[in-house]
């Protein structure tokens, strides 16, 4: 299944607001991360990861510092802030809006698995 | 593959991101992690290391792409290169070349509107419309560059109309008070104009209102510069005319002066554009030295007025005059500051001093408020009184909500961000007060 690149860029922020909740963590941990979660159906380009994770610094939704990898390559990390926790809170309840109001127009899910199988679906699943 | 191949890859990819001026060395080195670590984990699951370079480079993105995102992100570095993409294209690399003729060309027309004005008007009425002689080929400098839409320019050209139109049927007698107050406050509102041309027209973001604002900084570092060795070549040139016995001075001053101050302008600007990197580096600099020694001046100032005046009943109006230019200083060294500062820094000393400076200048602003505030009950208002309340006000305001900002930020509340649209949200005030006083008080007090 491929999701739309709109739709990926919509859910970048509060993704890696929710894999940050779980404590602080490091660009190619959490680019793992995200694939680990999508079973690689989000088509991710790694290296976007550090500019948004730039911007939500400047937006002081994370905290960011450097330290030093096992590996002896110096590392930033970063952990979510207070004002994150509230943006992934608000996210939350924009995400659970918008999951409701399609779950309403598409019906129940018994209902949107029979629609799946119709023909009136046809296009959307391309 | 043996890993000293794989390490050249690795530093020719990493020559690749650093030429990039939107990405800075920090983000390279962490990308590099990131790269490392991927090529790392493919490694083990059984790719040979070539394999695993490829992979891991495809996963991490075009660099072009990156460096286009890290751009968005970090107009403070885009600034440095201007166009997001870069300059391959060919007709954008044939803008830039025709771009020195384009600047060449309205320096020599401001030039020419300036020397017309030095014939044509009287001393008083060109000191007024001075800045209408130069504004227009800045803006239309920005407006050719940035392709500025029609709408933007016609609203900007109108202001610049009624701005002339005001500035020349005034029917001020001579060099009075409100002539003097016009002349001071015109540039400002010119300036903002430029400032929308400078913006593209789009002069709501505020990203760009800070583009504007560290333009501004850069701006007057070159065109002092310019002035500067201007000064210098004109003052040996009339030296060693004057030793051979030929008197130069009114060559200088009839030709050299009014050819020179718009030509710098457009040439200072040209060069803020096109060499952003380099004086960057400057303002930092300029603010970490130029913080303490003002904090300095503050203290020892507010000690000389207590000590000396024994309160600020007394105050001269000339001091009261400095101490306006001293609180405009310290606006403009915030400014700086804010503008130099990467986002992303942790609060450190400077921005603690930077604090002290605000509250100190607060300090200064309230007491000449009030000395103001007394002198008007005592002696009636002035057109010079308002006008320094007025500034006074703005001030006051601009500093407080920046010294609370400031705080907030140091204790961790608020981000950097907070106070840079703090200020870049401020701009349309001062060009608002300007204009008023440059519209309203010289009617109001019969153009005395």
């Amino acid at each position: 299944m491929h999701i739309e690149k709109d739709l990926v860029a919509a859910m970048a922020t509060p993704l890696v607001l929710g894999i940050l909740a779980d404590g602080e963590s490091y660009g190619y941990a959490i680019a793992k991360r995200v694939r680990e979660l999508s079973d690689g159906k989000l088509e991710w380009t790694d290296g976007m990861l550090y500019p948004l994770l730039h911007r939500l610094e400047r937006q002081g939704y994370v905290s960011a510092t450097w330290g030093t990898a096992s590996s002896g390559r110096r590392r930033k990390h970063y952990a979510l802030s207070d004002a994150g926790h509230r943006a992934l809170a608000e996210h939350r309840r924009q995400w659970a809006v918008a999951d409701s109001v399609l779950g309403r127009v598409w019906g129940p899910p018994s209902l949107r698995l029979a629609v799946t199988g119709s023909p009136v679906n046809e296009g959307a699943g391309a | 593959m043996t890993t000293t191949e794989l390490d050249s890859d690795i530093a020719r990819w990493r020559g690749y991101l650093e030429r990039r001026t939107t990405i800075a060395p920090d983000d390279v080195a962490e990308m590099e992690d990131h790269l490392r670590e991927q090529i790392g984990e493919l490694s083990e699951g059984g790719l040979s290391e070539s394999e695993a370079f490829l992979v891991a480079i495809t996963r991490l993105g075009s660099v072009d792409e990156i460096s286009r995102e890290f751009a968005r992100e970090h107009t403070e570095r885009m600034w440095k290169q201007l166009a997001l993409t870069p300059a391959a294209s060919p007709e954008e690399g044939g803008r830039r070349r025709g771009e020195l003729g384009v600047v060449l060309a309205l320096a020599v027309g401001s030039a020419a509107a300036v020397k017309a004005g030095f014939l044509l008007l009287g001393e008083t009425r060109l000191a007024l419309t001075m800045g209408l002689l130069i504004a227009p080929f800045l803006g239309a400098y920005f407006a050719w560059k940035r392709r500025v839409g029609l709408r933007p320019i016609v609203i900007c050209a109108a202001i610049l109309v009624v701005a002339a139109v005001i500035l020349s049927a005034y029917p001020f007698p001579n060099p009075t008070d409100t002539a003097v107050l016009s002349v001071i406050h015109a540039p400002i509102v010119l300036w903002l104009v430029i400032g929308v041309m400078y913006v593209g027209g789009a002069w709501r973001s505020a990203r760009r209102r800070m583009d504007f604002i560290r333009f501004t900084g850069e701006f007057i570092v070159y065109y002092a510069l310019l002035a500067l060795g201007g000064g210098v070549l004109v003052g040996l040139t009339v030296g060693s005319f004057n030793a051979v016995g030929i008197d130069l001075e009114n060559v200088i001053v009839d030709w050299v002066l009014p050819i020179a101050m718009p030509g710098a302008a457009l040439i200072a600007a040209w060069l803020v554009e096109a060499k952003q990197n380099v004086v960057e580096n400057i303002a930092p600099v300029l603010t970490r030295v130029f913080t303490p020694l003002t904090i300095l001046m503050l203290l020892a100032l507010l000690g000389a007025y207590v000590t000396v005046h024994g309160g600020p009943a007394d105050s001269e109006r000339t001091l009261l005059i400095v101490m306006d230019l001293i609180l405009v200083l310290v606006l403009g060294l915030v400014l700086y500051a804010i503008s130099a500062r990467s986002p992303a820094a942790p609060a450190g000393l400077i921005d603690w001093l930077q604090l002290v400076l605000v509250v100190a200048a607060l300090v200064v602003d309230v007491l000449m408020l009030v000395a103001m505030l007394t002198r008007i009950a005592e002696f009636g208002t002035s057109p010079n009184k308002i006008a320094a309340l007025g500034v006074n006000l703005v001030l006051l305001v601009n500093l407080a909500g920046s010294a609370w900002l400031s705080l907030a930020f140091l204790r961790g509340r608020r981000t950097p961000q907070a106070l840079e649209s703090w200020q870049t949200n401020y701009l349309p005030v001062y060009g608002i007060w300007a204009a008023a006083v440059v519209i309203a008080l010289p009617p109001i007090f019969g153009f005395a």
